[in-house]
């Protein structure tokens, strides 16, 4: 502290003037204030439809397709028992039956009113539970090739680096859904057909070509004197990428987790066509729910408020690393 | 500590020969600078040495040992960075502790802290132990990096261009602080500066190099009075040298365009020379052989620099004190003669 003390100017007349911008005059403040006021509205209007399917979610089915639509109801878990169960309609006589029972289950008593009876657990928990799997699998492989590669290209001298990253990156260039057929027939013949692995495999080679560009913007930054340092202090190149590195690229990182998970999550065209049963992811799922007997617009909204709660998490998860600023060294730009 | 053997080093970047068959002896306990402009190869021969670069031919040892195909870790040598490179994501402490708790070394916990501790009173940043090294000032950034290379025992100290980064002031006393702390541990130390002043008040001895090669080896003094070229006369000692195109011939130099001739003390020289006078060397006084105009004087206190105008040359003289002479008035001066320098062709010096 000592040191900056001494560096700054003696001040010698107190200041009495204020010399920040923002406290100029009542102008910058009303204007300020209108950018909060259009900000809040462009947020309220962006986040209708996601209020909306949560009000659908809770809703029963009359007020879920009433018009006009209603805004105060009684919620109710009907959507959510639905979405992961297979239920009958019962007839009259059983429904009173049912109606003076003691001993149910409470997913039961919430079917109640639409008079139903649970008859077993429907496939969505299982597609659920694949998307996780596939999703997460394939963003922490592709998060760390990516992260490998990318150091790769940053620090040393790789034969043809520009070839080799325009190479990746051109894999971006096609939409995917051009090579849906010839994959569809490799994985035929390979086995990955509808298996969790093929689908893995699939996401990770998507999302590599984006991630190894993503992160190396972000390693670049990281000076190479910090390795250099460590090298010097006793530590091999990859124990000072472990320790070093790293924990610098962490705002990278996390950006890139975020960007794969969400690519993969959502992914729909791939996993129609190379799934069945045995890996069929969520996505492909939700439209199914349609099907069955009139359009149950609450199961649906439920459906999607599950599937929109993994990327929730992981984005909420990461939020610090990415809000953080990239370049936070000490390292003297000289 | 160990002495520093570099045998005919060269290294290229591409078209770039970044050092040229460069051989260089550090001596034990030795306090040597490498003191040359931008793009001389002086970080180069660090990072050699260091073993973050690989030279294209030559080899290094210490105390005798070839260290060439040894990693940079192996090595044990440690290195202060100019732009100091502080673990950003460790406080002052873990910092200094780094090369302690390395795999190779892995000190015990209890011996990393006393060895913290006693570096960091030595630099007194004991109060910053606990920081952040985001949230340091320059100097203080600079003694912890000073303090991660001290709290080991390393066989050499490399330090790139440490106090460029600093302000006069802190420069000044990081400087003094450095030599003291060289002198007590007795570590041979391996300093790179552009800055004439540093080497000179610094060094044990001192490597001049330009270009990739080297120029001169020797203690601040021979540096000094006896520049191998004229590259190292102009590039030690503030203000420059005065160089003054001269004929040579019969053991007389004439300067062009003037009335100067000095007598050639020792050495042979003819036709087209350089004259190097040191400012110091041009002596103002009434009873002087040599005639001037004064062009401008710049008072610094201390001294005072005179800009003569003698013929078609100009030079530099330096006086004690405040000099009472005007613009345009006629002043006396003489030269002295022993300590006049001589170079010949491409500029190396000839007595």
């Amino acid at each position: 502290m000592a040191a900056q003390v001494a560096q700054t100017p003696p001040v010698s007349t107190p200041v009495t003037i204020s010399t920040r911008v923002d406290q100029v005059g009542m102008r910058p403040l009303i204007a300020s204030w209108v950018r909060g006021i259009i900000a809040v509205l462009i947020a309220i209007v962006m986040l209708i439809p996601v209020i909306w399917m949560g009000m659908t979610a809770f809703k029963p089915l009359p007020d879920a397709v009433s018009v006009p639509p209603t805004v105060f109801f009684t919620p109710t878990l009907e959507g959510f028992v639905s979405l992961f169960t297979q239920r009958r309609q019962l007839s009259a006589e059983e429904w009173e039956a049912m109606k003076q029972r003691t001993d149910l289950s409470w997913a039961e008593q919430v079917m109640l009113p639409r008079q139903q009876t649970i008859i077993g657990e429907s496939q969505f928990g299982r597609q659920l539970l694949n998307s996780v799997i596939i999703a997460g699998s394939s963003t922490i492989l592709s998060v760390i090739f990516a992260v490998l590669s990318a150091y790769a290209f940053s620090r040393f001298r790789v034969p043809g680096k520009d070839d080799l990253l325009f190479f990746i990156l051109s894999q971006r260039m096609l939409p995917a859904v051009v090579v849906t057929v010839p994959i569809f027939l490799m994985y035929r013949q390979l086995g990955l057909y509808d298996t969790p692995l093929g689908m893995i495999l699939l996401y990770t080679s998507f999302n590599l070509s984006f991630a190894v560009w993503l992160l190396m913007g972000f390693i670049d930054e990281i000076p190479r004197e910090y390795e250099d340092a460590a090298l010097v202090d006793g530590y091999t190149r990859l124990q000072a990428f472990r320790k070093i590195v790293l924990p610098q690229a962490v705002t990278g990182i996390a950006a890139t987790t975020v960007f794969s998970f969400i690519f993969s999550w959502n992914e729909y065209a791939f996993a129609l066509l190379l799934t069945s049963d045995n890996a069929r992811t969520a996505p492909p799922s939700i439209p199914l729910i349609l099907g069955t007997g009139g359009i149950e617009w609450s199961t649906i909204a439920a459906g999607s408020m599950a599937f929109l709660i993994p990327v929730v998490i992981v984005t909420f998860a990461l939020r610090r690393h990415l809000l953080r600023g990239v370049t936070f060294g000490a390292i003297r730009k000289g | 500590m160990s002495d520093v053997r570099l045998s005919n080093i060269t290294k290229t970047f591409g078209d770039i020969n970044a050092l040229d068959d460069i051989s260089l002896e550090i001596k034990d306990g030795e306090f040597f600078v490498l003191l040359g402009p931008t793009g001389a190869g002086k970080t180069t021969t660090l990072r050699i040495i260091a073993g973050l670069e690989k030279p294209e031919a030559g080899e290094i040892s210490f105390d005798g040992e070839v260290v060439n195909a040894l990693q940079p870790a192996d090595r044990d040598v440690a290195f202060v960075f100019q732009q100091y490179s502080l673990y950003p994501n460790m406080s002052v402490y873990d910092n200094l502790a780094f090369p302690l708790r390395s795999p190779l070394r892995k000190t015990p916990e209890p011996e990393v802290r006393q060895r913290v501790t006693a570096a960091a009173e030595k630099l007194r940043i004991s109060h910053l132990l606990d920081r952040k090294t985001a949230r340091l000032s320059g100097g203080e950034m600079q003694r912890v990096s000073i303090g991660r290379a001290i709290v080991r025992e390393p066989r050499i100290f490399l330090m790139d261009e440490p106090l460029s980064n600093l302000d006069a002031k802190l420069r000044e006393s990081l400087r003094v602080e450095l030599k003291h702390l060289q002198k007590t541990h007795g570590s041979t130390t391996l300093f790179v500066t552009h800055d004439q002043i540093e080497a000179l008040t610094m060094a044990d001895r001192i490597a001049v190099l330009d270009a990739g090669h080297l120029l001169q080896v020797g203690t601040p003094t021979d540096i000094y009075d006896h520049p191998a070229t004229t590259v190292v006369a102009q590039l030690v000692g503030t203000p420059r040298i005065n160089l003054l195109p001269a004929q040579a011939a019969d053991g007389q130099i004439q300067v062009t365009e003037s009335s100067l001739r000095v007598p050639l003390n020792g050495g042979r020289a003819s036709g087209e020379v350089m004259l190097g006078i040191r400012p110091e060397d041009v002596r103002l006084g009434s009873g002087g052989r040599f005639e001037g105009s004064v062009i401008l004087t710049e008072t610094l206190g201390v001294e005072t620099l005179v800009h003569l105008r003698c013929g078609g040359q100009a030079l530099v003289s330096v006086v004690a004190g405040a000099a009472p002479y005007g613009v345009n008035s006629t002043v006396h001066f003489d030269i002295a003669p022993d300590r006049l320098h001589v170079f010949g062709a491409g500029g190396v010096r000839v007595n």
